[in-house]
C-alpha cells in the first residue's frame, strides 16, 4: 500500500477516536440547561468526524491515484539514499533544545544548538563555527531582549 | 473613497510605518532568496515580531512588505541560480535562468522588477476598486451566509488542489478543522479534546502549527537533499551587471504586463488558486499569444516569458487580499497566516473592517503601492549585495533556519512544550509531504475552524435548528456550489483515470 493510503488509514483512526469522543463522551458532561440549546459543544465535532471519516475512507480505498514516488521531490521509498541521519540528528537536537532551554538558559543553549547543528552537517572549521555561533547568539539575544522587549532567560535558571 | 485613501496615506507615511514597509521588503527579499523558504514560512517566522509591535496597521504593513519581498527574492534566486525559492517563481526560472546564462542577469532582474512592480501596482488599483464594493455587499450577509461562504472557500481550496488531490486536500481541511476544535472554544465554556493536558487548554498555537506545516518540512527537505539548495551548474555567471533595458524591449513587455496584471489579479481573488497557478497560466497564455518566432524563444531566454509570470504572481498576491480584507476568508496559505496574525492582534477582518478600522484597511492598500515602489527603487540596486546570501554555506544556513522556527514558536508562547509540539508536528507534516498531501488546506481549516463553528452555531441558534439551510436561499445556493466544487473535478478525474486505464494498463 502506498504511503498516501497509509496516512489516510492513520487519519481515519484519528477521526474514529475523535468521533467516539464527540458522540459518546462529551454530551454526558453537558449541564441540563445547555441541553435545550439547538447546538451543543459536540455538534460541530460530530459533523467533522463523519466528514473526516468518509473522506479518509475515499482516499484509503484508492479512489484517487497515488502519486508516483519517482516524480516527487523526495522519493520516500529510497529515503536512506538521502541524508536521513543528519535530518534525524538535527530533529533530536531541536527536541533537546526545547528541553534544556529553561534550565541551561538561552545563551548557552543557543550557542550549543548552532554549533552542534553545523557539526552534524559536516562542518569542521571549529573556529569559524565558534565565532559564527557566538556572534549570532549574542546578536539574537540583544535583538529579542532589547529591541523587541521580550524577556529571554539568558543564564541557567539557578542564577 | 478619497477620504479613505487619505487616511491610508497618512497612516502609511508616518515614519514608523514607512520603516515597516522598507524593513519588511528587505527582510522578505533576503529570506525569500534562500531556496526552500517560501513566503508562508517567512511570514510565520515574522508573526511573533509583528504581534509584539502591537499596532495592527504597522504589523500588517510589515507582513505585507515581507510577502512582496519574499516573492521578489524568490524570483531573484530563480533567475540567478535556477533555484526558485518560492513555488510561484518556478515559471520565472524558465526564461530567467537562460537569460543569466547568456550574461544578461542584470537585464533579467530589471525586467522582473519592473513586471513585479507593474503587476503589484495595477493589482492594488483593482483591489481599490473591488474591495469596497464587495465589502458593501458582504455587509448584508448573515451568519448563515458566512457559514456557507466559508464552506465554499474551503471546498474551492480543495477543488483547486489539482488532479488526484481533491480528496486529499479535503481530508487535510477536515483535519485542520478538527484540530481547531481542540481547547476551550469561544462559544462554549468547556475544554474539548484536551485529554486532560493542561497545555492544550488554549488549543494548538497557530504560529506553532504554521511553522510546523511549512518552515520545518522545507528545512528537513533541505537537509535530506543537499542538491535542493544548489541546483545551478554555473554560479560564476550570475554576476549582475547592466541593469538597463532598451526601449524596444520595454515596448515588447508592455502589453504582456497589461494583460497579466488583470488575469493574475482575477486568479488571485479566487480562493485556492493563488500566485503559483497565476504564474504558470500567465506563462502559458503569453506563449500562445506570442508570434511564431517569439514562441521559439520561450524557454530559451524570452523577455516576454520572463515578464508574464512575474507580473501575474505579484498581481495575484494583491488579488488574494480581496477575500481576506472583505470577507475575512483567506484564499491561500499565506493569507490564512495573515488572518491568524490579524486575529492575534485583536482585529477581525471581514466587511466590518472597513467600517470599524478604516485606517487598517486603507493603510494596507496604500502600503502595497509603497511596497512595490520600495522593491523597485531600493531592492534592485541592492540585488548584487543581497544575492550574497546565496553564497552562505548550507552547514551554517540550515541550523539558523531550524533555530528561527524554534524562536518563532517560543517568542509567541513562551512555552517550551510548544517547541516539542513543533518538532512532532513538523515530522508528521514532512511525512504527509512525502506522500504529496497539500498542507495549506490544513492550516486554512485550522484558522477558519473556530470562525466557521461560531457562524454555524449562531445560525443554528437563530433558526432553532438546521432550518436556515433551506429557509435562506442564498445559503442553500452557496452550499450546493460548495458540493459541486468538490464533486465535479473528482468525478472528471475519475473518468479520465478509467479512460486512461482502458488505453494502457502498463502502470
Amino acid at each position: 500500500m502506498a504511503l498516501d493510503r497509509w496516512i489516510a488509514f492513520f487519519v481515519l483512526l484519528a477521526f474514529v477516536i475523535y468521533g467516539y469522543t464527540a458522540f459518546f463522551t462529551m454530551d454526558a458532561l453537558l449541564p441540563p440547561i445547555m441541553q435545550r440549546n439547538p447546538i451543543w459543544p459536540s455538534s460541530f465535532p460530530k459533523i467533522l468526524s463523519v466528514g473526516g471519516m468518509l473522506t479518509a475512507l475515499i482516499v484509503l480505498v484508492g479512489f484517487e491515484k497515488s502519486p508516483n514516488p519517482d516524480a516527487l521531490d523526495i522519493n520516500y521509498r529510497r529515503l536512506t539514499e538521502y541524508k536521513l541521519g543528519q535530518a534525524v540528528a538535527l530533529l533530536v537536537l531541536m527536541a533537546v533544545y526545547a528541553l534544556v532551554l529553561r534550565p541551561v538558559g538561552f545563551l548557552a543553549a543557543t550557542f550549543l544548538f548552532l554549533s552542534i547543528g553545523s557539526l552534524i552537517l559536516g562542518e569542521r572549521r571549529y573556529l569559524v563555527i565558534a565565532i559564527v555561533s557566538a556572534a549570532a547568539t549574542a546578536g539574537i539575544w540583544y535583538l529579542v531582549n532589547v529591541v523587541l522587549g521580550i524577556f529571554l532567560q539568558p543564564l541557567p535558571a539557578i542564577f | 473613497m478619497l477620504e479613505g485613501l487619505l487616511i491610508g496615506l497618512s497612516t502609511t507615511l508616518s515614519f514608523k510605518n514607512l520603516a515597516m514597509v522598507v524593513g519588511g521588503c528587505l527582510i522578505g527579499t533576503f529570506i525569500g532568496m534562500v531556496p526552500g523558504l517560501g513566503p508562508m514560512s517567512i511570514i510565520a517566522i515574522m508573526i511573533p515580531i509583528a504581534v509584539t509591535i502591537g499596532d495592527p496597521s504597522a504589523a500588517l504593513i510589515l507582513l505585507a512588505g515581507v510577502y512582496y519581498g519574499a516573492i521578489f527574492g524568490g524570483s531573484t534566486s530563480s533567475i540567478l541560480i535556477n533555484a526558485p525559492g518560492v513555488a510561484s517563481t518556478v515559471a520565472t526560472s524558465f526564461d530567467g535562468y537562460p537569460l543569466t546564462r547568456q550574461g544578461k542577469a542584470g537585464k533579467a532582474l530589471t525586467i522582473a522588477a519592473i513586471s513585479s512592480f507593474s503587476g503589484g501596482t495595477i493589482g492594488a488599483i483593482l483591489l481599490l476598486a473591488f474591495a469596497p464594493a464587495l465589502a458593501t455587499v458582504a455587509l448584508l450577509f448573515h451568519s448563515s451566509e458566512y457559514f456557507a461562504l466559508m464552506v465554499v472557500g474551503l471546498s474551492a481550496i480543495a477543488a483547486f488542489a489539482g488532479t488526484g488531490q481533491v480528496f486529499k486536500a479535503l481530508l487535510m481541511t477536515f483535519l485542520g478543522l478538527a484540530m481547531g476544535t481542540v481547547g476551550e472554544g469561544v462559544l462554549f465554556n468547556m475544554p474539548r479534546f484536551t485529554a486532560g493536558i493542561l497545555d492544550l487548554q488554549g488549543g494548538f498555537g497557530f504560529i506553532t502549527l504554521a511553522l510546523a506545516m511549512f518552515a520545518l518540512p522545507e528545512a528537513i527537505y533541505l537537509i535530506l537533499d543537499p542538491n535542493r539548495s544548489r541546483q545551478a551548474d554555473g554560479s560564476s555567471n550570475s554576476e549582475v551587471k547592466e541593469l538597463r533595458i532598451t526601449k524596444s524591449e520595454a515596448r515588447a513587455i508592455a502589453p504582456v504586463i497589461g494583460r497579466q496584471s488583470i488575469q493574475g489579479f482575477l486568479i488571485g481573488v479566487l480562493p485556492g488558486a493563488g500566485a503559483t497557478i497565476a504564474s504558470f497560466l500567465g506563462y502559458a497564455v503569453e506563449r500562445n499569444l506570442a508570434g511564431k518566432e517569439e514562441q521559439e524563444k520561450f524557454g530559451k531566454g524570452s523577455i516576454k516569458g520572463l515578464s508574464a509570470p512575474e507580473t501575474a504572481n505579484n498581481a495575484a498576491c494583491t488579488g488574494s487580499f480581496v477575500p481576506l480584507l472583505t470577507l475575512g476568508i483567506p484564499g491561500s496559505g499565506t493569507t490564512a497566516i495573515l488572518l491568524g496574525a490579524l486575529i492575534a492582534l485583536n482585529v477581525s477582518p471581514g466587511p466590518r473592517l472597513m467600517v470599524d478600522n478604516p485606517q487598517i484597511f486603507w493603510a494596507v492598500i496604500m502600503s502595497m503601492y509603497l511596497g512595490n515602489l520600495v522593491l523597485l527603487i531600493l531592492n534592485l540596486p541592492l540585488i548584487p549585495y543581497i544575492a550574497k546570501v546565496l553564497a552562505v554555506p548550507r552547514n551554517f544556513l540550515i541550523p539558523f533556519i531550524l533555530f528561527f522556527t524554534l524562536m518563532g514558536t517560543y517568542i509567541g508562547q513562551n512555552n517550551a512544550t510548544e517547541l516539542l509540539i513543533l518538532v512532532g508536528f513538523g515530522v508528521a507534516a514532512t511525512i504527509f509531504r512525502f506522500a504529496d498531501y497539500p498542507m495549506a488546506p490544513l492550516l486554512i481549516g485550522f484558522i477558519l475552524g473556530p470562525l466557521l463553528e461560531n457562524n454555524f452555531s449562531r445560525a443554528m441558534q437563530l433558526y432553532d435548528g438546521a432550518g436556515f439551510i433551506w429557509e435562506r436561499p442564498m445559503t442553500l445556493a452557496l452550499l450546493v456550489l460548495a458540493a459541486l466544487l468538490v464533486l465535479l473535478p473528482s468525478y472528471r478525474s475519475r473518468r479520465a483515470q478509467i479512460r486512461a486505464r482502458g488505453v494502457a494498463d502498463a502502470d
